[in-house]
């Protein structure tokens, strides 16, 4: 259910742009990790290298290796699209599908897969539903559309639509930057519920979140605007917020800069 | 860098208290412009009950003098005496050969747009938009001549091979004349509403939220999946007011369908035979002849053309509405 991610000497590009140069790292599975750093040092562009939504960008491409479970993302004949299925991804500003009622968007993925019956889609979208702390409140109307929620009723429907699909790994880029802090509470909170079943990589650029949710935690930098971002350190988050071993690290934690 | 004070006007200390600063100004410049745009906007209001008006009258006038049944007389014969006239077999080939168009050009409009804006490389994406602007330029005429010299003699392939599989239908029976038949004017009307039906819809499909469309993709939907799922969805009241600003034009087409249909005042069971007629051409046909009867007539059946066409935006209107809930809008 979930898997490991290693990342070896990643170098992604918007066309002659080089976003971010040279990343390693070990995504562990069931754990949070967080990515932190300053705006525009690459943290959001290099969580949407490890589903291959880097290369939808127009002049988007990427150089180095992505393996999951020893698997290459990369690799020549792998399919991005099945890559994508199996690594889901919960976006900044919650998308629910506006044309869609509650109930299609989280069947929406697994619609995609294949058909199913109508009963076991009901089972799905409640597992999923409950899975993303939901049910209750929408179960009375999953018919009507899900962009009548609220944003963070929205955005908890955005993953329990990326859950419903059973992916190995979630992707969240900055999932409660648009939202409240009862909200952003309700997340977190399902955040620590779903690292149980996978591996959750999520950008924030609430540090105090990231202390609070994550496990491990990845500093990113640029040495100056117009630089690619690189990884500072990457370490268990306890230590990166109490005695981390990079200077920059401390600098942008304690706010001296950033 | 120095700020530049912005300049206040003074006012007398009286003038600001009476009108609010919404309400309405007493700057000049404001004063102008309010008076030229509701002038325009009366202007226009005016200019349209006038045109209104005198139609309604003279409409009036000659069914009055009509001694067959607007409604259910197959037959035009406005200038005799007395005048003998009805619309049936013009609300017949107006709508039938307009359904044509749609029917055609809606489909290929929408595989044109989603094609420039979601598939073709933008080095390919811009001529081809432009071409397709170019044909919008054409004049109507160039169309009817063309439709007239190329198609007319051209398309007796075609309406042998839908005889040969539809002709049981009896709407597609065909005996191998002239093809200058409504089929024939639905296809060229298709034509010339591709552009702008593509044109909008190309618009409103560029327009379709990044947001949903990376939604569908990170649940891993294929490009035609995220078109579906995204795309489609959201531009479908665009499409439909596409749709309906290239109906508009089919119904109201008049120097294509003039020069190629072959009229008549009949229906033809099957489309492919020559006959029958429209609202416009049969206007155009028929109004330099016509004595004042004939043309007070023919202005009747102008209102008719104009009544169609407003239910059908109307028509279009409402479903539109009613998935309001359900639109991109709202997003």
């Amino acid at each position: 259910m979930a898997k490991r991610i290693d990342v070896s000497g990643l170098t992604a590009y918007y066309g002659s742009h080089k976003a971010i140069e040279d990343i390693s790292m070990t995504v562990e599975p069931r754990s949070v990790t967080a990515f932190i750093g300053p705006s525009g040092c690459g943290k959001s562009t290099f969580l949407r290298t490890l589903n291959r939504m880097h290369e939808v960008t127009p002049g988007g491409r990427v150089e180095g290796k992505v393996m999951l479970d020893g698997e290459s993302l990369y690799g020549a004949g792998v399919d991005p699209v099945s890559v994508r299925r199996t690594i889901g991804m919960v976006f900044q500003r919650p998308n629910p599908f506006p044309t869609m009622s509650i109930y299609d968007n989280v069947a929406a993925g697994l619609r995609l897969n294949g058909s199913y019956k109508k009963s076991e889609l009901d089972a799905v979208v409640e597992k999923s539903l409950k899975g993303a702390n939901l049910w209750n409140e929408v179960k009375d109307r999953l018919n009507k559309p899900g962009s009548g929620l609220s944003g963070g009723q929205q955005q908890r429907l955005c993953i329990a639509r990326a859950i419903a699909v059973e992916p190995q790994v979630l992707l969240m880029d900055e999932p409660c930057s648009a939202l409240d802090p009862i909200s952003t509470l309700a997340i977190e909170d399902l955040i620590g519920e779903l690292k149980e079943r996978f591996t959750i990589v999520i950008v924030t650029h609430n540090m105090q979140q990231a202390a609070r949710v994550s496990d491990r935690t990845a500093f990113f930098n640029l040495a100056a605007i117009g630089q690619p971002g690189k990884l500072i350190e990457i370490d268990d988050t306890e230590r990166i917020f109490s005695n981390p071993s990079v200077q920059a690290t401390e600098d942008y934690i304690s706010g001296r800069f950033g | 860098m120095d700020i530049t004070p912005t300049p206040v006007r003074p006012e007398p200390p009286g003038e600001r208290d009476k009108s609010s600063e919404l309400a309405g100004s007493t700057r000049p410049g404001d004063r102008i412009f309010l008076a030229l745009s509701r002038g325009s906007g009366i202007t226009l209001l005016v200019i349209m009950a006038t045109i209104a008006a005198f139609l309604t009258y003279r409409a009036v006038i000659a069914l009055a003098e009509n001694d067959g049944n607007f409604l259910t007389t197959f037959e035009w014969n406005a200038n005799a005496d007395p005048p003998v006239f009805g619309i049936p077999v013009l609300v017949f080939g107006t709508i039938v050969s307009s359904i044509i168009a749609m029917v055609i050009a809606v489909p290929v409009a929408v595989g044109i747009a989603l094609f420039i804006s979601h598939y073709a490389p933008r080095k390919l994406a811009t001529p081809l938009a432009y071409v397709i602007d170019l044909l919008a330029a054409v004049p109507s005429i160039v169309y009817g001549l063309w439709g007239a010299l190329f198609l007319v003699p051209h398309l007796g392939g075609l309406y042998e091979w839908l005889d040969q599989f539809f002709g049981w239908t009896g709407v597609f029976s065909y005996d191998g004349g002239a093809a200058r038949s409504l089929f024939t004017v639905g296809i060229l009307l298709a034509i010339m509403i591709l552009p702008i039906v593509t044109n909008v819809s190309r618009e409103v499909f560029k327009q379709s939220p990044k947001l949903h469309e990376e939604a569908a993709l990170a649940l891993g939907a294929t490009r035609w999946e995220v078109i579906r799922m995204s795309v489609l969805p959201f531009g479908r009241s665009g499409v439909i007011s596409a749709s309906m600003l290239g109906l508009g034009r089919a119904l109201g087409e008049t120097m294509a369908v003039a020069t190629v249909l072959s009229p008549s005042f009949l229906i033809q069971a099957s489309l492919l035979e020559p006959g029958g007629g429209t609202f416009a051409q049969n206007i155009a046909a028929g109004f330099n002849e016509a004595t004042q009867t004939g043309r007070d007539a023919l202005i009747a059946s102008g209102l008719v053309l104009f009544l169609i066409t407003l239910v059908v935006n109307g028509a279009a209107r409402m479903v539109i509405a009613r998935h309001k809930e359900y639109s991109g809008a709202n997003a």
